[in-house]
C-alpha cells in the first residue's frame, strides 16, 4: 500500500446542538484524487475545513502530509493548496499580481517567482490575460487563475471546493486534464462535488450525507458492488407507473430521467425484471431493459441506509 | 517568526488596490482640503453682523447718532425698523432678526446723566445716578449671539459727542499668548488634524479586515501561511503614510492660507502626529475585528467620531465640560491629541512639556493592537 497522505480517525464537528460531521475516518493514498461526494449541507466543506486545520475537530485525530492537525496546522499551510468554493482573489488586483501577491505570501525567492509565475501563467492559459484584472475574467478563466494561484508553491496536497459549480462543461473538461496533469506530478487531491460526472473521474470517493460516511471506494468497485439491479422503463403513463412502483418495498428507488423510468430493486430480487412488471398494468408497448448502475445509482442508494 | 516579505507582499497589494480605488483616494486628499476650508473660515467664535432691529422711540439726531454708532461696532447690522415692542418681540421669534434695540423717548435725559458723558461725578455709592440710555432685547437661546451683544453693554458713549474716549484704567492687565489677534483658526486648525485623522485613518483601517472578509479573500488569506500581525502591519502602513500627507496638507494650508503659525519643532510634530495614526489605526483595527460588514464598521466609525469632534476639546474647551463628560473624552484618543497638538504647533511645547498625552496615545496603540491581533483568528471554530 502507498504512503498515505491523509488519515483520518474519527473525526467529528459538532456546530452547537448540530453534528456537522459524525465519526469521519479517511484514508487518502499520494497521487490520487479522492472525491468527497454529497449534497450540499452534507458535511464536506466542514470536513476539508478540518484537515487544513481551519477547524479543530470536537472529536478524533486526523494526520495530514505526517503532521498531526489542529495542532501544528500553520506548518501544514505551506504544504497545501486550497481553491475555495467562491472565487476568493483580489478581483480588483490584474491576474499577474495575484499570481505574485501568493507567490509573496508563501515566500517564494524573487528569481524563482518570477520563473514559476512564467510557469504558471503558460500551463494555464493565461498568458494573454496577465494584465487584465481578475474582475473581469470569465468564469473558466478565473478558474485556471485560482488554480495556479493555489498551486504556486508547488503543494503536496491540494484542497477543492466545489471547484467547477461556476463553469461550463467544456472549461470543466479542460480544468480536470489540467487536474490529472497535477496529480502526474505527484499532487494528491482532495474534491469535493455534487456532480456524478466529477465524482466518476476521481480515484476514490466517499459518498458523505448528514456528515456520515455512507460509502466509500473506487467509483468502479462501488458500481459493481451495488446492491441493487437497475430496470429502465419506456413508454405510456410513467407518473402512475412511478406512484405504484415507489409502493413496493422491493423497489428502493424510482426516478424519471426524461421518458424513462430508472427503477433501483434489491439485488436480492432474482428476477427485477418481472416484480417491476407486475407493479401496475403496464401497456403493451412499454419495454424493460436491466441496464448497468451508474455512480448516481451508487449515491441513491447509500443515502437511503438513513430513512431505513 | 514574522515575515518581512510577507508583509511587503499585503502592502503591495493594498496600495494597488488603493491606487484603483479612486474614490478613496480622492477622500485622502479631498476630505482635509474641504473640510479645512469649511471649518477655517465657517467656525467663527467671533460673531459679526448679527441682524437686529431697532425700535426708535425717540426718533432724535442723538438717537440716530447712536444708531450708527452701535452698526459701527460691526457686532449687529440693522435690519429691521419697527414703532412698537411688540413688533420686534414677533421678529425675534420668526428668526427675522436676533436682537432689538429699544430706545427710549427720554434717551436725552438718560445721556446727559451717564457718566461718561458728563464726566466724573460727585461720589454717591449708594444711589447710582446714570441709567442705561436704551435696551437690548436679545435671542439668547445662542450664548454666542447673546455673548456678542452682551459685549456692547460697556461701549463707550463719549464719541457720541466727539470727545476722546475716557480711558478708564482697567482691573487686570491681560496678556494674550499664542493667539494675539484672536483669531478662531488658529486653534481651528491644529485641531482639526485630529479630527480628520480620526474619521479617516478608523474609516479606512475599520473597513480593512472586514472587506477581505466580505470580498471573500478572507477564505483564501486563511488558508495561507500568512500571521494575523504580518496582516495588520501591512494594511496599516499604507495608511500611516496618507496619514501624514493629511495632516501635512492641514497644517500647510493652514500657514499658508490661514496663517497659522507652527511654533513648535518638526521632530516633535512628527512623533506626535505618528502616535496619534498609530492609536487611531489601532482603534480602526479593533473596529474591524468586531463588526460584520462595512456598514457596521462605518456606524462604529460614527460612534466614535461624533464623541471626538463634540468632546475632544476640538470646538468646546475640555475644561468647561463637566467631570463625567471631561472622563468619557479621556476615552477617546483625539482628546490627548488636541492638548498635545495645540502645545506642539501653538505653545512651542517639547515631547517632553506633552509626555502624559504622548504617553497615553502609546498605551493606547499597544493596547489597541494586542486586542485586534488576539481578536483576529485564522481558524473558524
Amino acid at each position: 500500500m502507498s504512503e498515505l497522505v491523509v488519515d483520518a480517525k474519527g473525526l467529528t464537528k459538532n456546530f452547537g446542538p448540530k453534528r456537522a460531521v459524525d465519526t469521519l475516518n479517511l484514508k487518502i493514498e499520494r497521487g490520487t484524487i479522492y472525491g468527497l461526494i454529497g449534497p450540499n449541507g452534507s458535511g464536506k466543506t466542514t470536513a476539508m475545513r478540518m484537515l487544513t486545520g481551519l477547524l479543530t475537530p470536537t472529536e478524533g485525530t486526523a494526520d495530514v502530509l505526517g503532521i498531526r492537525i489542529p495542532q501544528k496546522a500553520e506548518s501544514l499551510k505551506r504544504r497545501i493548496g486550497y481553491m475555495t468554493q467562491t472565487f476568493s482573489h483580489y478581483r480588483d488586483l490584474t491576474v499577474v499580481e495575484n499570481l505574485r501577491f501568493a507567490a509573496d505570501i508563501y515566500g517564494l525567492s524573487r528569481r524563482n517567482k518570477k520563473q514559476r509565475i512564467d510557469d504558471l501563467l503558460a500551463q494555464y492559459a493565461l498568458q494573454d490575460l496577465t494584465s487584465q484584472l481578475a474582475g473581469s475574467l470569465s468564469g473558466g478563466q478565473r478558474q485556471r487563475l485560482a488554480l495556479a494561484a493555489a498551486v504556486v508553491h508547488k503543494p503536496d496536497l491540494l484542497f477543492l471546493d466545489e471547484p467547477t459549480s461556476a463553469v461550463d462543461p467544456e472549461s470543466r473538461r479542460n480544468f480536470w486534464e489540467q487536474l490529472f496533469d497535477l496529480v502526474d506530478t505527484g499532487v494528491t487531491m482532495i474534491v469535493s462535488t455534487h456532480f456524478m460526472d466529477e465524482a466518476e473521474r476521481c480515484h476514490k470517493i466517499a459518498i458523505l450525507d448528514k456528515g456520515r460516511k455512507r460509502a466509500d471506494g473506487a467509483p468502479q468497485t462501488l458500481m459493481k458492488d451495488i446492491k441493487a439491479s437497475v430496470v429502465e422503463i419506456e413508454g405510456p403513463g410513467l407518473r402512475e407507473a412511478k406512484h405504484a412502483l415507489d409502493a413496493l418495498k422491493e423497489i428502493q428507488s424510482v426516478a424519471q430521467i426524461g421518458a424513462r423510468l430508472r427503477v433501483l430493486v434489491n439485488a436480492a430480487i432474482s428476477d427485477p425484471i418481472s416484480i417491476v412488471g407486475g407493479a401496475t398494468n403496464f401497456s403493451a408497448d412499454t419495454s424493460f431493459e436491466l441496464v448497468k448502475p451508474n455512480l448516481e445509482d451508487v449515491f441513491v442508494m447509500a443515502t437511503k441506509g438513513d430513512a431505513a | 517568526m514574522m515575515s518581512l516579505r510577507r508583509i511587503m507582499a499585503i502592502l503591495r497589494k493594498e496600495l494597488l488596490q488603493l491606487r484603483r480605488d479612486r474614490l478613496t483616494f480622492g477622500m485622502v486628499i479631498m476630505i482635509p482640503l474641504i473640510q479645512l476650508v469649511l471649518f477655517g473660515y465657517a467656525i467663527n467664535t467671533n460673531v459679526r453682523h448679527i441682524p437686529a432691529a431697532v425700535v426708535d422711540q425717540s426718533d432724535t439726531g442723538l438717537s440716530r447718532a447712536l444708531i450708527q454708532m452701535v452698526e459701527a461696532t460691526q457686532v449687529v447690522e440693522f435690519t429691521q425698523r419697527f414703532a412698537t415692542i411688540q413688533e420686534a418681540e414677533i421678529a425675534i421669534i420668526r428668526s427675522d432678526v436676533r436682537a432689538a434695540l429699544i430706545i427710549p423717548n427720554d434717551l436725552a435725559q438718560r445721556v446727559v446723566r451717564n457718566p461718561a458723558v458728563v464726566g466724573t461725578l460727585p461720589s454717591e455709592p449708594d444711589r447710582p445716578i446714570g441709567r442705561p440710555v436704551a435696551q437690548w432685547l436679545v435671542d439668547g437661546s445662542d450664548t454666542v449671539i447673546a455673548a456678542s451683544v452682551k459685549s456692547l453693554r460697556n461701549m463707550p458713549l463719549a464719541e457720541l459727542f466727539r470727545r476722546p474716549a475716557n480711558a478708564g484704567t482697567p482691573t487686570f492687565e491681560v496678556a494674550l499668548f499664542y493667539n494675539p489677534e484672536q483669531r478662531s483658526a488658529v486653534n481651528i486648525v491644529p485641531g482639526l488634524v485630529g479630527i480628520i485623522l480620526t474619521m479617516t485613518m478608523i474609516m479606512f483601517t475599520s473597513a480593512a479586515i472586514v472587506r477581505e472578509t466580505e470580498r471573500g479573500n478572507m477564505e483564501m488569506l486563511i488558508n495561507t501561511p500568512v500571521k494575523p500581525v504580518e496582516l495588520m502591519i501591512g494594511k496599516i502602513i499604507p495608511y500611516i503614510v496618507i496619514g501624514f500627507v493629511q495632516a501635512a496638507i492641514i497644517l500647510g494650508l493652514g500657514y499658508f492660507v490661514f496663517d497659522v503659525p507652527i511654533n513648535g519643532s518638526f521632530a516633535a510634530l512628527f512623533v506626535v502626529t505618528l502616535l496619534f495614526i498609530l492609536a487611531s489605526l489601532s482603534l480602526g483595527l479593533v473596529i474591524s475585528t468586531i463588526a460584520k460588514n462595512q456598514l457596521q464598521a462605518m456606524q462604529m466609525t460614527v460612534f466614535v467620531l461624533l464623541p471626538s469632534i463634540l468632546l475632544s476639546g476640538f470646538m468646546f474647551p475640555y475644561e468647561g465640560m463637566p467631570k463625567v463628560a471631561q472622563h468619557i473624552a479621556d476615552v477617546f484618543p483625539a482628546t490627548h491629541f488636541m492638548r498635545v497638538i495645540r502645545g506642539v504647533v501653538l505653545r512651542e511645547a517639547t515631547l517632553a512639556e506633552v509626555d502624559f498625552d504622548a504617553l497615553w496615545l502609546l498605551g493606547f496603540t499597544v493596547v489597541g493592537m494586542a486586542v485586534a491581533s488576539l481578536r483576529f483568528r485564522k481558524n473558524l471554530d
